[in-house]
């Protein structure tokens, strides 16, 4: 795992290309401390941080073919470059390393830009052909790794990292307010936008072909879902059959991701999907595995008990970490510096944290539980939208709202909801059940509060656009013949898992510390396979990830295969009041600082703070808007101190 | 002494509102169709009607009719404080 970065197009003289790649890399060499290399000729450039993984000692990067004629920086790991080199081999191909870097060179050079449709990995790279005066960019299917890239004078420039981009003379930061209006609405932008104006990222399973002629960008995967309607299309056999080629298919995902020439460690928070993959790393590693986790100091947030119970059944070797309130705090302007983007949560933050407990006990490659609750449908989302929707079919029932009381056992303030207001907040169903986005309409309303903090400026620049009505307008096409609940799958593993889950909570904050993440839930196979299960086998009645549980059960306790999800959460305004409270928060909230920046009204955010310093626990909508407006001033404050005295932004075209 | 709706008023943009740059706020619109109280927000207002109007909210009466606009929060009010007279 590394970091990449590079150009195409005239940049003259080479040695200015060359000090261009050398900032560019430098400005994320957190993604890979153990060696550098930068390529620069005629019309192109192209730079690695390297973090060493497989084939240590032949590995280096940029890579040139054996022939000569392509030259790739490749960040990230192709899972099956063992039986992919092996067919290349037996048709002719001639390899140099035993790296999966050079097994994509060769692969290309076989096949092309559909090379990618046979990589079975977690990438983003770009391939210098030289005969053909191509650079060839991809993306792998689930958006793990990240590739942004922006044009400026003809010249594309490509990375890892925005950051990178912004050591180039020409691009800058501006925070793009539509972007924020997303990120205020669905808690990510909306890819290909990001949180800078004029800076795109590739989107997953996508690639980039730049040719003198200009730059394509085309999609190769799509998440698919079969017909609701179309019984066929649904894996029909029985329940047994298919949890056992779930478990199969697991078993061989968890196996190939333990592919490196160092040892590779697991996260394991106490639940059924890190147990899961913990328990099938230990049942294929030789020597004891070792296991990390991260816990809190409150009980409402700490899972230390289960993940105890799971360390003493697997017998891993285990090191965990206290996230206290005080960390978060102290965390949060370098996690923003990570994310690169603001964040109405601060669960990046102990992950953050668990990746640095990673780094320090000399590991750089994890295992991870993430991505089952997309996949398998383990999130509370989509039990709340199958009550919504049973609610909203017979609005005037009294005891079908009772339901939702079940469903967030874990939230205390929840529980003490009168039964009459928790049937009107969650029971607007009726009227909004036309709508695609229904499963996520509370959570996306909720958040939008966290616009009543907008400037009169921002307002005004924002009037007519609805973020909601652009993902509605960029869904695809079959969606709406879709599954209530593979809709609403949609909607986390084709947005959010990318754009929060595998960003900001993901790649980002680990490489902060040089820590690659590995997802055997998010093997293509894997989301392939799952795609097709019955709706009613992953969510069986209000029974998340059944078909899951059934596939895990011989490999876990029953205690643990049996346990109901309890969502990943951490403190999220506790870090930022009180006497305790880091002194950047009075900085870049006074008004001084909100009328700087312009985006925010200094008497509501004033308000506000307020509300939570005197309150100390606020609800979910004053908790997303509180963080929203703190982590864009750190924003701000990290990519863009100019803007501190600027004008507020113009809106850019939609 | 200021009227019950005024101070309630006043409560709910502090509060739920936080700026008065915003659309006004009439004493028949919904709260909770307007977004500004979410599902939390209902306790945040209950702790404030007790403490500010001397009264004791039952688990019955926690009911969108006495809640959701700020007219029917001054008329549910009024009602408790004339009942608590009589008493």
């Amino acid at each position: 795992m590394c970091g990449i970065a590079g150009y195409f197009g005239d940049v003259q003289p080479e040695t200015k290309g060359r000090a261009l790649l050398g900032a560019m890399i430098g400005a994320i060499r957190h993604r890979g401390p153990d060696g550098f290399g930068v390529l620069a000729e005629d019309g192109v450039g192209l730079a690695h941080a390297r973090l060493s993984i497989i084939d240590l000692a032949a590995g280096a990067q940029p890579m040139a073919s054996a022939d000569g004629r392509l030259e790739i920086t490749f960040n990230g790991e192709i899972f099956n470059y063992v039986e992919l080199r092996a067919e290349l081999v037996a048709s002719g191909h001639r390899f140099l390393t035993h790296s999966d870097t050079e097994v994509i060179l060769e692969l290309y050079a076989a096949m092309g830009p559909a090379c990618v449709e046979r990589l079975n990995g977690d990438f983003a790279f770009a391939i210098w052909d030289r005969s053909r005066r191509t650079l060839f960019a991809a993306r792998d299917r689930m958006g793990v790794r990240p590739f942004f890239h922006t044009t400026r004078n003809g010249v594309l420039w490509f990375a890892s990292e925005v950051k990178a981009l912004l050591a180039v003379p020409g691009v800058s930061a501006e925070l793009d307010p539509i972007a924020l209006d997303q990120i205020f609405t669905f808690w990510f932008p909306l890819a290909p936008r990001t949180a800078f104006r004029d800076i795109s990222e590739l989107p997953p399973g996508h690639t980039l072909i730049a040719t003198p002629s200009g730059v394509s960008i085309r999609r190769y995967w799509a998440l698919d879902y079969p017909d609701a309607a179309d019984a066929d299309g649904l894996d029909q056999r029985p329940e047994t059959v298919i949890a056992g080629d779930v478990r199969a298919l697991l078993e061989d995902a968890a196996r190939i991701r333990l592919r490196a020439d160092v040892q590779v460690g697991s996260y394991l928070s106490g639940g059924l999907d890190s147990s899961l993959v913990t328990a099938m790393a230990r049942n294929e590693v030789s020597e004891r595995l070792r296991t990390f986790s991260v816990g809190f100091e409150s009980p409402e947030y700490d899972e230390a008990g289960q993940q105890i119970e799971m360390v003493r059944a697997l017998g891993t070797e285990h090191s965990s970490i206290v996230c206290t309130a005080a960390d978060i705090g102290r965390a949060m302007p370098d996690v923003i510096r990570a994310t690169e983007r603001p964040i109405l949560r601060t669960s990046p933050a102990p992950l953050f944290r668990l990746s640095g407990l990673v780094r320090d006990s000399g590991f750089k490659v994890v295992l991870t539980g993430e991505g089952a609750d997309e996949v398998f449908a383990g999130y509370d989302i989509f039990k709340e939208a199958k009550v919504r929707r049973f609610a909203a079919r017979n609005p005037s029932s009294a005891w079908r709202p009772l339901l939702l009381q079940r469903l967030y056992p874990y939230l205390p303030r929840l529980q003490n909801q009168p039964q009459a207001f928790l049937q009107s907040f969650f029971g607007r169903g009726a009227e909004d059940a036309g709508d695609p986005l229904f499963s996520h309409l509370p959570r996306f309303r909720t958040t939008a509060g966290a616009k009543l903090f907008y400037s009169a400026e921002m307002r005004q620049n924002l009037a007519g656009y609805s973020a909601m009505d652009e993902l509605r307008s960029l869904l695809p096409e079959r969606f709406a013949k879709w599954h209530p609940l593979s809709q609403a799958q949609y909607l986390e593993a084709g947005h959010l898992l990318p754009g929060y889950i595998l960003s900001s909570q993901g790649d980002r904050v680990a490489m902060a510390h040089a820590v690659e993440g590995r997802f055997p839930f998010l093997d293509h196979r894997v989301v392939e396979f799952a795609s097709r299960i019955p709706p009613r086998l992953k969510l069986r009645s209000l029974r998340e990830k059944h078909i899951l549980r059934e596939a895990a059960a011989p490999l876990l306790p029953k205690t643990i295969a049996n346990r109901v999800k309890q969502p990943y959460r951490a403190p999220e305004v506790a870090p930022f009041v009180g006497a305790a409270a880091p002194p950047y928060v009075a900085d870049r909230l006074a008004p001084g600082a909100i009328g700087a920046s312009g985006l925010f009204d200094s008497v509501a955010v004033g308000r506000l703070t307020a509300k939570v310093a005197r309150q100390g626990e606020v609800g979910f909508k004053d908790n997303m808007a509180f963080l929203g407006v703190l982590t864009t001033q750190l924003w701000l404050d990290a990519f863009a101190p100019s803007a501190a005295s600027a004008q507020p932004p113009a809106v850019a075209a939609a | 002494m200021t009227s019950i709706d005024q101070r309630v008023t006043n409560f709910i943009r502090e509060n739920f509102l936080f700026s008065d740059q915003a659309t006004p706020l009439s004493p028949t619109d919904s709260l909770m169709e307007a977004g500004l109280i979410d599902s939390t927000g209902v306790l945040e207002l209950v702790a404030f009607l007790e403490q500010e109007f001397g009264i004791v909210m039952a688990d019955a009466e926690i009911v969108p009719a006495n809640l959701d606009t700020i007219a029917g929060i001054a008329a549910y009010v009024a009602g408790k404080q004339s009942a608590a007279k009589a008493a």
